[in-house]
């Protein structure tokens, strides 16, 4: 099916000639056997909508119950167990899944290839996630609920105090992690491999060089998930003390191993981010992207320092002083390469000649309000200003900023963006803008304000809280339900556009320049069978 | 005229009236009450309009240019893309700014860090959902509960001013003094946070950690738990008094009057056989506050997460009374059951035993008494 025709075709972009040696099968057959890069980015891309409207589902329930003081909704356990799961989904079922369909649909694309370098495990790869948060999903309705440990399941509250789900919840992680190393695998073979005759590295397109950094940390990083996750399954379960001060454990320990997935872990949640506003910003000014070398270099510099940085989520755990000054100053560092990538975006903007439709006004968004989440984070790293930070809203509202309006903000830019490439159609330009202006607004109802009451005192976590905390919450949970309605503007965007529309043209955007603009609008099935030659 | 005038006056002090009531708003950050909570407070805001200031420059060069360098005025774009020296500008610029942030966050870390030479020192254990304060210096502990009542939470009472931030024993302890906290915990992880302190420090079981406060003014001062520590995570405020220290004390001779008086009266009240009537009421007081949590005022429990006690075989089986006992006292390991042998008197846990048997239909008419409890309890120890 999948294999690399080698004999000489005509053009790349004549697909009606070609394609009907490969076309799909009909039917559901088509998506549960296919091996087609578009196909399962197609699958990955629906399956990370669906989990961010259930992921989204739960945080409204969260929203809800938060909306006046006082237990209204839901009751307190199962409060947990949505704060719990909200994370989970939208960091494994949302955000990486999405990510990882951008790659599928778009490296190939992207460096002349025809296909993955393995197209058969890209299938697996994709096939495994809807059992693992199946399984994930299902544990909800057990006796005692679900996981409720938070999402970074401290122990010893996931191992000796957590209910029998725990099992359901290993077991479902460590399907998330295999399909995550697989398709990092993927990735980096596909790049290295099959790259089109004069694509050197530093001519690569920066949301390919993005994802193969972002695509080793995967790798560095999935396997100490995996490792945790069976640690905390034998001290639940088997009978060992890891995490158990009492049989020789620590657990403090457990917050060392989670975080050294942990941070890295954001990074590949934010690294194809900055990848694919990369590419929207010089297509929009009309301008090529400035600092192309040094843009390398600086994402190069967050992923080895990510792996120097995990403590800073750790500084009320009662590190040594010299430990906790060492990691103040290493995430300090980080500010430095992200500081360079934001003034790049600046920079490419500067003198050109802008136009701003939808994936434009996304990733300026991306650009503002991602670094409003940096510079909290920059705050965040000042160990003393910490103390007084660390698990509150203050913590909520920034990691919000920088993985809603920053990772996923990107990954709407994305679809927009490269949608009339995969459809064939332009979408709804007066709809997309309407979809871009209510999610702007309603984010920051919901996130700004959660800056004010983490300062001002409110824990996260807490299903109830104090009076001088019931303003600002009503505020957010307005904006809650405000952006979560928003996205439903969105698949009309989608459904709409998938159905039809005008007829897109294969540059589709006057400033874009790249190998995927230069195939037709939809692409055929198999990108590039004969290799372009980049000059 | 005069009217426009009247009217800018009528608003503006409307906005007054808005802003004033904004200020009661929470906003920010607390100063706090310590030499080193003024500090903290002080580098939060020097990081917070570095920021700004940082914003300001890179959002404002942005929206210039999109102000500016847009296709719909006819611009032409540039085509410069790379230059080495603006490169290395602004990676250095910042550089410089980290630096000059970094000296004084960590002279402030250092001095937060140094626990020496403390005048008071105060152990403090966390357990699921409450706290323990035991002084070192003096025969002195208790539990500290939270003392809002479940009607407030669930809706039923109007809610009080400081809802969800009472409780029925605060710590106290003295102005002006250093005072040590050792933190630790008895099950799941716990923080310990007081924002006017800037004290926040994980407990964690079997690990010790320590801070330390030196508060300026006497007052009360509010904080929660900071971590995650299971169902009721939400509900295990922190309130500390502080006073002066002759009050203080004061405060603190009476306490271990009172509890040492208290030891002795366990001692006699062995003797002494408390009536069925009694010894529910008692057990049922002593049940809302320590096991209802989990077990549920109807002792119904939470299927999968904590059994149930209405019913069960263990309470209401005459054979299995000793089994009853041994689990208040010492709980059950490998479970979120605590021993609760040293947080309840022995007339307590005779009571919550005999209530634990007889409400909810369980009415097995076992009437247990302190002796039998104290039997259990040395008996166990031999």
């Amino acid at each position: 099916m999948s294999t690399i025709t080698t004999e000489p075709n005509a053009h790349a972009d004549d697909h009606h000639h070609d394609a009907h040696h490969h076309r799909p099968p009909a039917g559901l057959k088509r998506w549960l056997y296919t091996t087609n890069h578009k196909d399962i980015g197609t699958l990955y891309l629906l399956f990370a909508l669906t989990m961010f409207f259930i992921g989204g589902a739960m945080a409204m329930v969260i929203r809800a119950e938060l909306f006046q003081p006082g237990l209204q909704l839901v009751e307190t356990n199962f409060f947990n167990q949505m704060t719990t799961v909200h994370g989970l989904i939208m960091v494994f079922g949302a955000v990486m899944p999405a990510f990882t369909g951008l790659a599928n649909w778009l490296i190939p694309m992207m460096i002349g290839a025809p296909d993955m370098a393995l197209p058969r495990m890209n299938n697996w790869s994709f096939w495994i996630l809807p059992f693992a948060f199946s399984i994930l999903l299902a544990s909800l309705f057990m006796e005692g609920g679900g996981p409720n440990f938070g999402w970074t399941f401290y122990a010893p509250l996931s191992t000796k105090y957590s209910g029998d789900s725990t099992a359901l919840f290993v077991f479902s992680v460590h399907i998330m992690g295999i399909s995550s190393i697989m398709g990092a695998i993927n990735v980096i073979v596909t790049i290295f491999n099959l790259r089109a005759p004069g694509m050197s590295w530093m001519k690569m397109p920066l949301f390919v060089w993005t994802w193969l950094i972002t695509a080793f940390l995967l790798i560095a990083v999935m396997p100490v998930l995996a490792g945790t996750v069976t640690m905390v399954l034998t001290d639940k379960y088997f009978g060992t003390s890891f995490f158990d001060a009492a049989g020789g454990g620590d657990p403090v320990l457990f917050q060392h191993i989670f975080w050294f997935f942990g941070h890295p872990e954001v990074y590949i949640m934010i690294l194809p981010a900055f990848g694919i506003v990369s590419s929207i910003v010089p297509t929009f000014a009309r301008k090529p992207l400035f600092g192309y070398a040094s843009m390398v270099y600086a994402t190069s510099s967050i992923a080895l320092l990510s792996f120097l940085v995990w403590a800073h989520h750790m500084f009320t755990t009662g590190m040594p002083v010299f430990a906790e000054l060492f990691f103040m100053y290493c995430t300090m560092l980080i500010a430095v390469p992200t500081g360079v990538k934001v003034f790049n975006w600046v920079a490419t903007m500067w003198r050109g000649a802008m136009t701003f439709e939808v994936p434009m006004m996304f990733a300026i968004a991306f650009i503002v309000l991602f670094t409003i989440g940096g510079l909290s984070g920059l705050m965040l790293a000042i160990t003393p200003a910490d103390f007084q930070y660390h698990d509150t809203y203050f913590v909520v509202a920034h990691f919000h900023y920088v993985l809603v309006t920053g990772a996923v903000f990107s990954i709407i830019a994305a679809a927009y963006y490269w949608l009339p490439k995969w459809t064939g159609h332009m979408y709804d330009e007066t709809l997309g803008q309407w979809h871009f202006w209510c999610s702007l607004i309603s984010v920051n109802l919901l996130f700004f304000p959660m800056h004010f009451v983490g300062l001002a005192g409110m824990p996260r976590r807490i299903p109830d809280y104090a009076l001088q905390f019931a303003d600002f919450n009503a505020l957010i949970s307005i904006g809650g339900f405000a952006f979560g309605l928003s996205q439903l503007l969105f698949v009309w965007v989608l459904v709409k556009c998938i159905r039809g529309g005008e007829k897109a043209t294969n540059q589709v955007w006057e400033g874009a320049e790249g190998l995927e603009w230069e195939l037709s609008s939809p692409p055929p099935y198999h990108s590039f069978t004969t290799p372009p030659h980049v000059k | 005229m005069a009217k426009t005038s009247r009217y800018r006056c009528t608003l503006l002090s409307l906005l007054f009236v808005e802003m004033a009531s904004a200020a009661e708003l929470p906003l920010n950050m607390t100063k706090g009450v310590t030499d080193i909570s003024h500090r903290v407070y002080d580098l939060h805001m020097t990081i917070f309009y570095i920021c700004c200031a940082i914003g300001l420059v890179v959002f404002g060069a942005m929206f210039w240019a999109i102000l500016h360098h847009r296709k719909a005025k006819g611009v032409q774009p540039a085509q410069f893309h790379e230059s080495t020296k603006v490169e290395i500008l602004w990676t250095a610029i910042p550089v410089v700014i980290l630096v000059i942030m970094a000296i004084p966050a960590t002279k402030t870390l250092i001095a937060m860090e140094d626990t020496s030479d403390a005048d008071v020192t105060v152990l403090v254990t966390g357990s699921q959902w409450k706290w323990h304060y035991k002084y070192l210096d003096y025969p002195v502990e208790y539990y500290s509960l939270l003392a809002t009542p479940q009607k407030q939470i669930h809706n039923k009472l109007a809610k009080g001013s400081n809802y969800l931030l009472e409780v029925d024993r605060p710590l106290v302890i003295p102005t002006g003094k250093k005072v040590r906290f050792l933190m630790t915990s008895d099950d799941v992880i716990h923080s310990w946070w007081v924002p006017a302190f800037a004290v926040k420090k994980d407990a964690n079981p079997g690990f010790i950690n320590e801070s330390w406060a030196k508060v300026n003014e006497p007052g009360m001062y509010r904080g929660q738990c900071a971590e995650l520590c299971g169902k009721d995570h939400g509900f295990m405020p922190i309130v500390v008094i502080a006073k002066e220290p002759a009050d203080f004390n004061q405060w603190i001779q009476e306490q271990a009057d009172i509890q040492a008086k208290a030891k002795a009266a366990e001692q006699e009240l062995l003797s002494m056989n408390m009536t069925m009537d009694e010894a529910m009421a008692l057990g049922e007081k002593t049940y809302l506050g320590y096991c209802a949590a989990c077990h549920q005022a109807g002792g119904q429990g939470l299927p999968g997460a904590f059994p149930g006690l209405k019913g069960s075989k263990i309470a209401t089986t005459t054979t299995e009374l000793a089994t009853h006992i041994d689990l208040v006292l010492h709980g059950k390991t490998g479970t979120a059951m605590q021993a609760f042998g040293k947080q309840l008197t022995l007339q307590e846990i005779a009571a919550v035993v005999t209530y634990e048997r007889n409400a909810w239909d369980n009415n097995t008419g076992d009437l247990v008494q302190a002796a039998a409890i104290h039997a259990a309890k040395t008996g166990n120890k031999e």
